[in-house]
């Protein structure tokens, strides 16, 4: 069958996005970046993709709302309440044997799952001898993961996820509510660095003891999800954990035999043993 | 024809029971399926149909193979999508018209890789999901069908379907388990 013509032009809006912004989603999940596309042309009123593509080269203003249609996750605080309970009650007892350590949240959007591990994190004593990585290629999304400032109508969701993620206090201890919103504690804030970083593109920044990438790589094809991988192979300290999200596997990953299941309901692994 | 999607809501369960258990283990097309189900009740439908049915029944992988003779559902929670290389994809994006997984999602996805030799079915629900999946299946010159409003639990899904591509079948449950048998085998698999 012949390619079609919206097919064409996706694969040049694409290479016109990375050529000039250097954003690659060439090597996404062609089907999600088609919708996502599909709409950021519908609410950027464009009748072509090759219309949006001549906006986007010539009018630098276009970029960041189509970068906000083509990247922005909905997530939650503790999203997957049974995750975070196994990090609670099976990953911690071991993380707790370590004077320092480092958590990564790769792809981490608004920061919702930062700052639930790191309120965690100080439920378990640990936060004083913790450093959190929030990173996210959307610098939009990195600033108002910055301000730790949620819609209050969500604060319903979150405190009832924490409370089955096996919370040992009450989630309203760590924010203040007002005009709507629900602003979170700048101490939780102390030790948490946002930036900007690329699983598609960049290298390793820091040996980390847990990370954490959830519903991140479903939007890769098989050659990124690998090399994601591979990069979160290489961060992990010894006998260090990562967590994925529920759908995801490692299954038929090349890097299969480098992690093995801790918790397999919950897609969290552990880096082997290699002597 | 290639696959067949379907979609389906409120009376799911009786209405799928009625079409996927007397298909043959060797049916020629993949059938995917989106069904509204609650999050923590999964794998409830693999399991149920798993026992009644002969094609092979499982839930939806990322980046899986879609292969004849099975039929998958999409996980509870995920959008699930069909990409042009004849493989899966889940997302986590938003709702659509306040579900995930969503029936247009996987119907636009299905007909944008299938074109024209895509059966796409709309069964009972309460709600509008599934219409505007239908309608980019019937101008992508795919085959719409959608449930009769008889043999309908919930008659929102139908008669939204109905109302956004007016050219689809309207079938019994009975007729459309026909369609899908004479479809695969009458008309040859290409």
């Amino acid at each position: 069958m012949s390619i079609k013509t919206e097919d064409i032009e996706i694969q040049l809006l694409l290479e016109a996005i990375y050529l000039k912004y250097n954003y690659d989603f060439r090597k996404y999940a062609r089907a999600s970046i088609k919708r996502r596309l599909t709409r950021a042309k519908e609410s950027l009123r464009c009748s072509s993709f090759s219309m949006l593509q001549d906006r986007i080269l010539h009018d630098p203003a276009v970029f960041p709302p189509l970068l906000s249609y083509l990247t922005v996750q909905v997530s939650e605080m503790f999203r997957d309440p049974e995750y975070f309970k196994a990090i609670r009650e099976q990953v911690i007892p071991y993380l707790k044997t370590f004077p320092s350590l480092k958590v990564w949240v790769a792809g981490c959007s608004h920061g919702e799952e930062v700052y639930s591990l790191a309120i965690l994190f100080r439920e378990e004593g640990l936060e004083k001898r913790t450093l959190y990585y929030g990173t996210d290629i959307n610098y939009q999304a990195l600033e108002i993961a910055e301000k730790g400032i949620y819609p209050l109508d969500q604060i319903a969701l979150f405190t009832e996820n924490h409370r089955r993620s096996g919370g040992k206090s009450s989630l309203s201890d760590y924010y203040t509510a007002g005009y709507g919103s629900a602003v979170f504690d700048k101490s939780l804030r102390e030790r948490i660095v946002f930036s900007n970083h690329s699983l598609v593109s960049d290298a390793v920044f820091a040996e980390v003891h847990l990370i954490s990438c959830r519903n991140v790589l479903i939007y890769f094809d098989r050659d990124v999800q690998d090399r994601a991988v591979g990069l979160f192979e290489e961060a992990l300290a010894y006998r260090g954990f990562l967590g994925l999200g529920s759908k995801e596997t490692l299954r038929h990953s090349k890097y299969v035999n480098s992690l093995e299941d801790f918790v397999k309901e919950e897609k969290i692994y552990r880096k082997r043993d290699v002597a | 024809m290639k696959a067949v999607v379907i979609g389906a809501s409120v009376g799911a369960v009786e209405a799928l029971s009625a079409i996927l258990p007397p298909l043959p283990a060797d049916y020629p097309l993949p059938i995917l399926a989106v069904v509204h189900i609650p999050p923590d009740r999964s794998s409830v439908l693999v399991t149920l149909f798993a026992s009644k049915c002969q094609m092979a029944v499982k839930e939806a992988e990322d980046k899986e193979l879609i292969r004849p003779g099975t039929v998958y559902f999409a996980p509870a929670d995920y959008h699930l999508l069909v990409e042009q290389n004849g493989t899966l994809s889940l997302s986590a994006d938003a709702p659509v018209y306040f579900s995930r997984p969503s029936i247009n999602v996987l119907f636009e996805s299905a007909s944008d890789a299938y074109r024209e030799e895509l059966i796409a079915i709309v069964l009972s629900g309460t709600n509008s999901d599934g219409a505007e999946g239908l309608n980019a299946v019937c101008e992508a010159g795919g085959t719409a069908i959608v449930q009769d409003l008889a043999s309908s639990l919930g008659c929102e899904m139908p008669e939204a379907a109905m109302a956004a591509c007016p050219a689809a079948k309207q079938l019994s449950l009975e007729a459309i388990k026909e369609f899908l048998m004479e479809a695969a085998y009458v008309e040859g698999v290409s």
